[in-house]
């Protein structure tokens, strides 16, 4: 106890470690990683938040969470209220506390970072979003009355999912369409069951059902119905929220061999239609011994985690540049390293190499060094003259990033593109140049972040909504 | 959910479906796709749309059985329901006044190349359909495609629907013959459609092909259905299904459509081996 009139001296309580699978088990499960910090570790955790008066954390978070607020709740054991406080400004708090590269955000900022581990931010937004989907009431909150307006959401990632919860409660009718026979997006068809369970997915698309929102599976907008034809039906306004969802190969000799994977196809197999079970599932997928992985940012870090789970005896990760450029959350490079995965830095890929029933045997890789700064302000990898190599594998996953696909722009008239095919959107409003159109995501950023996704859908969500009331 | 209003087989181990899909029947054309899932554990797999009915609001669809999924899925009746059904997918195929064209199909083909033909007719070309099959059991919809076709040829392997051969064969004789043909359009079997283009290359027949690679979402997003044609990696499932047949890699094709096949063996027998009495 303090004793009077002095300021409580705040006892100074460690990170409360997040217990998690080992290392050795869960290389041979899809079992999520973490389990979840317990009640008293959150709470605890909850504590070590100086509960500033101008909160860093919050100037970094893309949606401006109100992190001391929430996590004040949390240490007062107001699990419910403290959920609350985040979805104002956060739709899918369950994911982003799994997800989010908090070590740039939130916690990179926090000012108890700068002599200690900061608060864990992420933590603690998963643990709330998860006590109240295990224990919540499940109570949906007021809908504002119905506007009879329609509104049309093309996909189901972070980005339509958002725009759909906000302009439901705001009154409007909204059906999502979605190409695949499951909503999500990247997070059901690219990211692992061990990172982020589908159930979790599912049950925030369930959420939206439950306040209203259509879903029409199966749906490729573009083919079975064009952006234009939405109007014509009744839709007053359409959100575009398609992902980037383009593949990028290497355009390197052996590139078409089997057992040469974009990471996209890898995983959609993998996660969305789970050939990690199979043959109990019917979709196959190759099981190799030695797995080279190109690229090391989150998707390539997933590929190689699956790698090991499917069976790999090596899993190694090949990056053009050094350790330090590696753009990967850093959870997933320290999980991917304690699973066994191996770094080799500064090699480019060559060729691939295949035997004469066209499989992959080996891929030929050039060391690299570190030269001048380029574009990005990283250091531009050089090649070393006559240092090629031979790296056997029987798996090559391409995962070097992706490109805008062109479908729905394609069949859209008068939907302005930026030169890498990909949809401008006014960073505001999620405006396009077609009225009546919004888009937001990576469709109109490149390949970012879910909370980057769901930060333009609430901004498009936003002026939706003012054009459904006030007009364009 | 989707549901199976009409189950037929037409040859042994070739089955007609007619499907409730009323999005697709409105904007199905000539030569363009759906990509099928039966149920939660199945995989996805391309057929093409062999034909639609948009009043009624059905597609149809023909397929053989030749592994897991085209197995489970001859057990179907009507009544029965799949799980998804996406499309119509792929640029449909180019109609166009060509002049005398010869729609050619084998296996599945010879449903899948009938709404080309069709199509065609209507464009006003002269259109020949030449069909073959390996013996003549195997044959199905002459009666369709003779409805729609100028001239209509069967060609057997061992010659039980005379004249013995195949397609290439008959090209071959046709051009023989004195008779001109602008365009041949083919579906079917890769092996077919390779012998095919082979045929029509030293005729200077421009062949147009419906490559069946193998496929996974069918919107440009994997990568899987990869292509070499002319040179440069193509995505069937976008850029496609439809190429210029002398410009296509055959061998990346056909290796490549081999990337599973001990896994496509193994499913397949376990799947037998649990469900022997339902083939039954
Ligand atoms: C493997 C992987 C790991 C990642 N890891 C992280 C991470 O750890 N942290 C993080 O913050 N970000 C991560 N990302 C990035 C993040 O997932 C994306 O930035 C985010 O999902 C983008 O959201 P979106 O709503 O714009 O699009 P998407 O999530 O791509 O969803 C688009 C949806 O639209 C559908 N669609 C596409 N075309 C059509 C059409 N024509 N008609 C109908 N529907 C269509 C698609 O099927 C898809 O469901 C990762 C990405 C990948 C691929
Ligand atoms: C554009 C297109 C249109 C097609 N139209 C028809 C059709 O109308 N009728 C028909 O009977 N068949 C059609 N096919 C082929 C059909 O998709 C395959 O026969 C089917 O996928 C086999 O699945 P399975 O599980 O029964 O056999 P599996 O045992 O899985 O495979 C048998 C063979 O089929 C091919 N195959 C396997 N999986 C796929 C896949 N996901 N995508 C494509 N090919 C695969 C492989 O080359 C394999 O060697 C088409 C293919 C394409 C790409
Ligand atoms: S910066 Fe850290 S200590 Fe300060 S409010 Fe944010 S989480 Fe709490
Ligand atoms: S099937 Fe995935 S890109 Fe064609």
């Amino acid at each position: 106890m303090a004793e009077p009139g002095k300021k409580p001296k705040k006892e100074k309580i460690p990170k409360q470690p997040m217990p998690e699978q080992e290392p050795a088990v869960r290389a041979r499960n899809f079992d999520e990683v973490p389990f979840g910090l317990s009640q008293e570790a959150a709470m605890k955790e909850a504590e070590r938040c100086l509960q500033c008066k101008k909160p860093l954390c919050i100037t970094d978070c893309p949606v401006e969470v109100d992190i001391p607020g929430f996590v004040k709740l949390i240490a007062e054991g107001k699990f419910a209220e403290s959920i609350r406080k985040i979805w104002e400004t956060n739709a899918l708090p369950a994911v982003c506390g799994r997800v989010c590269p908090q070590e740039i955000q939130c916690e990179g900022k926090c000012i108890v970072g700068k002599k200690d581990d900061p608060v864990a931010v992420g933590n603690l937004e998963r643990f709330v979003a998860d006590y109240e989907r295990m224990y919540g009431k499940g109570e949906l909150p007021p809908k504002a009355e119905s506007t009879g307006k329609k509104v049309a959401v093309v996909g189901s990632g972070p980005a339509g999912l958002t725009v759909a919860g906000d302009l439901i409660l705001k009154g409007h009718e909204v059906t999502i369409f979605e190409a695949f026979h499951k909503p999500g997006g990247v997070l059901v068809y690219g990211i692992p069951e061990f990172r982020l369970p589908k159930e979790i997915v599912f049950s925030e698309v369930n959420f939206l059902e439950r306040l209203g929102v259509k879903l029409v599976r199966n749906a490729v907008v573009g083919r079975i119905v064009t952006v234009d034809e939405l109007f014509e039906e009744g839709f007053d306004a359409v959100f575009v929220g398609v992902g980037a969802g383009l593949p990028t190969f290497l355009r390197i000799p052996g590139e078409n061999l089997i057992s040469v994977f974009s990471a996209n196809e890898y995983l959609t197999r993998t996660n969305l239609m789970k050939a990690y079970l199979f043959p109990e599932y019917d979709t196959p997928i190759v099981r190799g011994k030695k797995v080279i992985t190109l690229g090391a940012g989150n998707v390539a870090m997933d590929s190689a985690r699956t790698a090991i789970r499917l069976g790999a005896e090596k899993s190694l990760i090949v990056y053009r540049r050094s350790r330090t450029e590696v753009p990967a959350r850093g959870a997933e490079v320290h999980h991917a390293e304690e699973e066994g995965v191996e770094f080799y830095f500064l090699t480019a890929p060559m060729k691939f190499i295949g035997d004469e029933n066209g499989r992959l045997i080996g891929m030929e890789g050039l060391k690299m060094e570190l030269g001048e700064p380029d574009d990005s302000g990283r250091r531009r990898p050089v090649p070393i003259e006559g240092s090629e190599f031979e790296l056997e594998c029987d798996l090559a996953i391409i995962a070097v990033g992706a490109g805008a696909n062109p479908l729905l722009a394609k069949t859209t008239e008068g939907l302005n593109l930026n030169k890498w095919g990909y949809i401008v959107a006014e960073p505001e409003t999620g405006k396009t140049s077609k009225q009546g159109v919004w888009a937001g995501g990576d469709i109109v950023t490149g390949s970012a972040t879910v909370i980057l996704a769901m930060g333009a859908g609430r901004e498009a969500a936003n002026s939706i909504h003012k054009y459904l009331t006030l007009g364009w | 959910m989707f549901k199976i209003l009409v189950k037929q087989e037409l040859a042994p181990n070739i089955h007609l479906v007619k499907i409730a899909a009323s999005g697709i029947a409105k904007k199905a054309q000539p030569g363009q796709f759906v990509i099928i899932i039966l149920d939660e554990k199945g995989e996805k797999i391309p057929l093409t749309i062999a034909d639609w009915d948009r009043k009624e609001g059905s597609i149809t669809i023909v397929f053989m059985e030749v592994g897991t999924t085209t197995h489970r899925f001859a057990t179907l009746n009507a009544g029965d329901s799949i799980e998804s059904v996406v499309g119509p997918l792929g640029i449909p195929a180019h109609i166009d006044k060509i002049g005398t064209l010869a729609c050619v199909g084998g296996c599945y083909g010879i449903a899948a190349i009938m709404p080309i033909a069709r199509a065609m007719k209507e464009a006003g070309n002269k259109v020949i359909t030449i069909i073959e099959a390996r013996s003549k059991y195997l044959l199905y919809w002459e009666d369709e495609l003779r409805k729609v076709s100028d001239q209509f040829l069967v060609t057997t392997g061992d010659g039980s629907h005379a004249p013995q051969g195949w397609i290439s064969d008959r090209i071959n004789q046709i051009v023989d013959e004195g008779d001109k043909i602008d365009l041949v359009f083919a579906i079917g079997c890769t092996y077919m459609m390779k012998t095919c283009s082979e045929a029509t290359k030293p005729l200077g027949i421009k062949t147009i092909v419906h490559l069946n690679s193998i496929m996974v979402d069918g919107t440009g997003m994997c990568g899987c259905c990869r292509v070499s044609v002319g040179g440069t990696t193509k995505f069937a499932c976008v850029d496609g299904p439809e190429f210029d047949g002398h410009q296509v890699d055959w061998d990346i094709l056909l290796t490549r459509q081999k990337g599973y096949q001990d896994e496509e063996i193994r499913s397949l027998h376990e799947w037998e081996s649990k469900n022997w009495r339902r083939i039954n």
